[in-house]
């Protein structure tokens, strides 16, 4: 691509694989697993964040320089909250039954340290236009995640993927049986563990 | 009626574990479960923060943003629930900063401790989560209170417990890439199992 220089080529590609926010920054796995329980919340769930993200790392390089320290977290606050009311009710009235699903975990954007972390540690520092494709690239780094774990737990809670049936009625028949512990919390803990660990081998990177 | 609350409490203790079956909080909760005493600080902090935090935004949704509630005021068509977000991030930053001055003058030690942590209480998913579910589900101002306590004496039992277990951990041969991170998914993936044990206890 050479419409992107190296360096804001950087800022989207790193944080999809070398410095991802969830398996390696540890960011914003608190609104991560909720939803992950199917793909099609997963994936409006990742559309949301990558909306809010970056949207919010540009507005915040904009104002960077007339932020007065002392009260930036609250200003990072409200810029962020802002955005994601507006997710909301743009969730709310083009897709009702997902936002429905969705219940509380959009709200909960605002608290997702992803948000937060980037604002502070990024677009304080940067221009718009990087910390915009910074915001982008952490957004699908999570959402990548996000989407990782909800095709594992679907497939192996419900055995269907986006909604349709992917484990044939043959092999229910001959007694396979949908894995029920995926479908509750525990399965997005242990299915984010191996992720995480399977990332981190084929990363190379290592923990203390 | 007392039987309510306390089913409504040990609900929100052990059953619907607002870290462990919720995920709520898992940021703090990953970075301060190391040791047994700051995590006893922290828990301590979100059990008191949600204690307060709960009543307080239900008082100001149900007087204030919910619709039709300022009809007292000669509003009776207004609905500003939208503002939710907004203002309940508000209300729980000025009890964070309330929390840490308290901290601050009368134990140093734990205020030193818990660092730069206690402002990340206002960014504490569990926080804000405890208040959108008590809208959610449409409590009353004793039922927010019990739940923001219950919720919050969950929360720290979770990480008080998982600090034990990564206390213990120090000492077990963890495959390398597995340390950190990845461990303690599975180990929260245990203790969720193990919490789910309490689901189906009605009093």
């Amino acid at each position: 691509m050479a419409l992107l220089s190296k360096k804001s080529k950087k800022a989207i590609t790193d944080p999809l694989s070398t410095n991802n926010p969830i398996t390696l920054q540890v960011l914003g796995i608190c609104s991560a697993l909720a939803v992950t329980v199917k793909m099609d919340t997963a994936v409006v769930m990742t559309l949301a964040v990558v909306a809010v993200l970056s949207i919010s790392n540009t507005l915040i390089a904009l104002l960077r320089n007339f932020i007065p320290t002392k009260v930036r977290i609250i200003v990072q606050l409200s810029v962020i909250a802002s955005l994601v009311i507006l997710t909301d009710q743009v969730l709310k009235a083009y897709m009702y039954d997902i936002s429905k699903q969705l219940s509380v975990f959009v709200g909960l954007i605002i608290t997702n340290c992803i948000v937060m972390g980037r604002a502070e540690a990024f677009a304080m520092q940067n221009t718009p236009g990087k910390s915009f494709l910074d915001g982008l690239g952490n957004g699908l780094g999570y959402g990548g995640i996000l989407i990782a774990v909800s095709f594992f737990r679907e497939i192996l809670g419900s055995g269907t993927l986006y909604g349709f049936q992917i484990i044939p009625d043959a092999a229910y028949s001959a007694g396979y049986e949908n894995m029920g512990l995926m479908v509750l919390s525990p399965g997005a803990f242990v299915i984010l563990g191996l992720i995480v660990w399977v990332h981190r081998i084929s990363a190379n990177i290592e923990e203390e | 009626m007392l039987e309510h609350y306390i089913s409504l409490a040990t609900k929100a203790m052990f059953v619907e574990n607002i870290l462990l079956a919720y995920f709520l909080g898992m940021c703090s909760f990953l970075a301060i479960s190391k040791k047994i005493d700051t995590s006893i600080g922290l828990g301590f902090a979100v059990v008191f923060v949600l204690t307060i935090t709960s009543p307080a935004n239900w008082a100001i949704h149900h007087y204030f943003l919910q619709e039709g509630a300022l009809a007292w005021a000669g509003f009776p068509d207004v609905d500003l629930s939208f503002l939710n977000f907004i203002v309940f991030i508000a209300v729980i930053a000025a009890m964070v900063q309330l929390v840490e001055m308290i901290l601050d003058r009368f134990s140093p030690t734990l205020y030193h401790n818990l660092g730069i942590f206690l402002p990340l209480i206002a960014v504490n998913c569990s926080i804000l989560g405890g208040s959108l579910f008590l809208i959610e589900r449409e409590y009353t101002l004793i039922e927010s209170t019990v739940f923001g306590f219950g919720s919050g004496m969950g929360w720290f039992l979770a990480i008080v417990s998982m600090a034990s277990i990564r206390h213990r951990l120090r000492y077990s041969n963890v495959p390398h890439k597995l340390r950190g991170l990845g461990i303690t998914m599975l180990l929260t993936g245990l203790l969720s199992m193990a919490f789910m044990a309490f689901s189906g206890i009605d009093l």
